[in-house]
C-alpha cells in the first residue's frame, strides 16, 4: 500500500516510517501556482504544526503558504529548492520540501485517489 | 533600444545644465572624487529623441482606457500637477525656517482637514510613502495601542482570504502573527469563522472594503463590533476609497485607523514607481503614536507641536512625499465635497455598467451581477476548454490597444481578470471595450492559437516573466 497521502491543502506526504515524513506540494497544486520563482523553508530544527504554515511558494502570479500536514520537527530541509525552484515544477513528488520527525500529530489527510476526486471537482 | 548608457560619445555635451547659481565650495580633503563619473554623454538632440522614443513605447491612461483592477488608474486633472509646480511648493527645503515655509504647513492642515471629513478619522499622518508603508505605520499604531495598555499579549492580526496581499505581509513586518479567516460562498468575511478566532490574543483585524471581488462588506458594523468585544481594533485599508467617497466613512463603520493612497484616489500619476502617499489617519485614542509632530496655529502663525514622547518614531524622513499631498488637496478642492461624492457615484456606475454587459458572455463568480467600484470575471471555462487563460486574454487586449485589467488576483477566483474602469471614462469607452471583451471571447473560443500568439503588435512580445522573477538584471553593469 503507498505511503503516501494527500492534505486538502495540496500538499503530499511520504511517511518514511511511523514518526517520520517527507512533505512536498502536489503536482496539482504546482499547475495551479506556475512556474515557481522563489521557495522559502524553515530551519533543520524548526517545530512544525498542522495546518500552520512552514513555507512560501512564490510564482509569478503570487506568493501562497505551504501548510504543514503533520506535527513534529523537522529533521532535514531541500535545500536544492532554494536555488532551483523550478524542481518543484519538473517534479513535484520529487521536490520534498522538509523531513519531519517525531510526528505527534496529522491532518485529516486523504489517499490518493480521494484526492484526485477533490481536486476534480 | 539602447540605454541611455549605451549611446552618446565621449565629451559630447549639451546646453540644458543651468549655470551653478550658490557659491562653489571645494569637497573636503580625503572626499573627492578620484574616478570620473560614469555619466551619458549625449547631445541635447539625442536626448531629446531618446525620451520621445520612450515615450512613444509606454502606455498611460492619456493613451487609452486602463481598467488595470485594485490600481483606479484614474484621469489626473492637469491642474494638480499645475499646482505642484508652483515653485513656493517645489523650490522648498524641508530644513527651511518655519516662517518660510506656512503655505506648505497650511496645505498639511487644509489636507487633514478634507481628509479627516471624508474618512470619519481625527487625525491624519502624512509621513508614509506609500500604500503599503501606510499599513505598516497604522499597524504600529495598533502595537503601541496594546503595549502601551500593558496589554502586550495581543499579537494577532485577523486578515480575510479577501484582502490585499499587502495586509498580511504588512501585519507580518509590523511584528504580529496573521490569522487567516476564510471568505462565504458570497465573498464577504465569514462572521462565525471570525468569532470563533477572536479572542485575548486579538490585536485588530484588517479589512480592505470594498474587498478584492469588488464588494461592501454587508455585516461591517457586526465584524467591526466583534473585534471591539474582543478588545482589538479595526484596521480600514483605504485603497479602495474611490468607491465611498463621500457617501461612507470607515470612522463611521467602527474602524479605528485607515490609510489612504493619494496617488489612487486623489489622483497623482501613478504605476510608474512613484512617488505615492499612503497617509494614515485615525481616532483620538492613536493620535498620541503618530509618527510626525502635529501642526499647531498659534495666533495665525503655524508650527509644530512638540512630538509626543508616545509616538512610534518616524517612518520616512521630514515630511513624506509633500508634492502628491498638494496634488490631492487640489483635487479636493476642485470637486468639492459634491464632486468627490460624484467621482464615487460614477465610479460604481460605470463598473455595474461593464459588469452588466458582460456577465451574460463572462463568469463572474461574486456579486450576484452588482459590484462596487470594480469587479472580476473568472476565464476557467475558457482556459479548460479552449486552452486560452487570462494572460492569453490580457496579452491579445495589447493588440487591440487596450490595456488589460489585473490578472490573477485575487486568489480566490481562478483565472481572474479583475477590471476597474474609474469614473474618468466615458460612455463610448465604456461600450467600446465591453464590445472588445465580447470580440476576444468569441475569438478565444474560434481562434485560440491567435489568443496564444498575441501579442504582435506591441514593442516586444511576451517578456519572460520567470527567467525575469529567477534572475533579475536590476542595475546597468559599467
Amino acid at each position: 500500500m503507498s505511503k503516501i497521502f494527500y492534505a486538502k491543502s495540496h500538499e503530499w506526504v511520504e511517511f518514511l516510517d511511523d514518526t517520520t515524513a517527507r512533505v512536498g506540494i502536489s503536482d496539482y497544486a504546482q499547475s495551479e501556482l506556475g512556474d515557481l520563482v522563489f521557495v522559502s523553508l524553515p530551519e533543520e530544527g524548526d517545530e512544525v504544526a498542522v495546518g500552520e504554515s512552514f513555507a512560501d511558494v512564490e510564482s509569478v502570479k503570487a506568493v501562497s503558504n505551504v501548510y504543514s500536514p503533520v506535527s513534529g520537527t523537522v529533521k532535514a530541509v531541500n535545500e536544492n529548492l532554494l536555488d532551483q525552484p523550478e524542481l518543484v515544477n519538473s517534479d513535484a513528488m520529487d521536490a520534498w520540501f522538509i523531513e519531519v520527525e517525531n510526528i505527534s500529530d496529522k491532518a485529516d489527510l486523504l489517499t490518493e485517489e480521494e484526492y484526485k476526486k477533490l481536486i476534480e471537482e | 533600444m539602447k540605454l541611455i548608457f549605451e549611446k552618446g560619445n565621449k565629451n559630447r555635451g549639451l546646453d540644458l545644465m543651468p549655470e551653478c547659481d550658490v557659491p562653489i565650495r571645494q569637497v573636503a580633503t580625503g572626499y573627492e572624487r578620484k574616478k570620473e563619473l560614469n555619466l551619458p554623454h549625449l547631445s541635447e538632440t539625442e536626448i531629446s529623441r531618446h525620451y520621445t522614443k520612450l515615450a512613444k513605447r509606454t502606455f498611460g491612461v492619456n493613451n487609452g482606457f486602463y481598467p488595470l483592477g485594485s490600481c483606479t488608474m484614474k484621469y489626473n486633472p492637469k491642474i494638480n500637477n499645475e499646482m505642484a509646480g508652483l515653485p513656493g511648493f517645489s523650490d522648498v527645503h524641508p530644513l527651511q525656517p518655519i516662517d518660510t515655509v506656512q503655505g506648505c504647513l497650511e496645505v498639511y492642515r487644509l489636507a487633514e482637514k478634507y481628509l479627516t471629513k471624508i474618512t470619519g478619522m481625527d487625525a491624519i499622518d502624512f509621513q508614509p510613502a506609500a500604500g503599503a508603508h501606510g499599513e505598516f505605520t497604522g499597524l504600529k499604531l495598533i502595537w503601541a495601542y496594546h503595549q502601551d495598555r500593558n496589554d502586550s499579549r495581543r499579537d494577532k492580526i485577523i486578515v480575510p482570504d479577501s484582502a490585499h496581499g499587502t495586509n498580511p505581509a504588512s501585519a507580518s513586518m509590523a511584528g504580529f502573527t496573521v490569522i487567516n479567516v476564510p471568505s462565504t460562498e458570497d465573498g464577504f468575511v465569514d462572521v462565525k469563522a471570525l468569532r470563533e478566532v477572536v479572542g485575548d490574543d486579538t490585536a485588530g483585524f484588517m479589512l480592505t472594503n470594498p474587498n478584492t471581488i469588488g464588494l461592501f462588506e454587508e455585516h461591517i458594523l457586526e465584524i467591526t463590533s466583534i473585534i471591539h468585544e474582543a478588545g482589538g481594533l479595526n484596521y480600514y485599508d483605504g485603497a479602495n476609497l474611490n468607491a465611498i467617497m463621500g457617501v461612507a466613512r470607515p470612522g463611521d463603520m467602527g474602524f479605528d485607523v485607515v490609510h489612504l493612497n493619494l496617488h489612487k484616489t486623489f489622483s497623482t500619476p501613478h504605476g510608474g514607481g512613484g512617488p505615492g502617499s499612503g497617509p494614515v489617519g485615525c481616532k483620538d485614542i492613536l493620535v498620541k503614536y503618530l509618527p510626525s509632530a502635529r501642526i499647531i496655529d498659534i495666533d495665525g502663525r503655524l508650527s509644530f507641536e512638540d512630538k509626543n514622547e508616545k509616538s512610534i518614531g518616524r517612518v520616512k524622513d521630514f515630511y513624506g512625499n509633500f508634492l502628491v499631498v498638494v496634488r490631492a488637496l487640489t483635487y479636493m478642492m476642485t470637486l468639492g465635497s459634491e464632486g468627490l461624492k460624484d467621482a464615487s457615484e460614477n465610479a460604481v456606475l460605470n463598473a455595474n455598467y461593464m459588469l452588466h454587459k458582460l456577465k451574460d458572455t463572462f463568469e463572474v463568480p461574486f456579486g450576484n451581477g452588482r459590484c462596487m467600484h470594480e469587479f472580476v470575471i473568472s476565464l476557467e471555462g475558457l482556459k479548460k476548454e479552449k486552452s486560452v487563460s487570462a494572460l492569453d486574454f490580457a496579452k491579445a487586449l495589447l493588440d487591440r490597444g487596450m490595456h488589460p485589467p489585473t490578472m490573477y488576483f485575487p486568489l480566490i477566483v481562478h483565472e481572474a481578470l479583475m477590471v476597474e474602469p474609474t469614473e474618468t471614462e466615458t460612455k463610448e469607452t465604456l461600450d467600446e471595450a465591453i464590445e472588445l471583451f465580447k470580440d476576444l471571447y468569441n475569438k478565444a473560443c474560434n481562434d485560440p492559437d491567435a489568443m496564444h500568439n498575441s501579442p504582435t503588435s506591441t514593442p516586444i512580445g511576451r517578456p519572460d516573466e520567470v527567467m525575469a522573477a529567477r534572475n533579475p538584471i536590476l542595475r546597468y553593469k559599467f
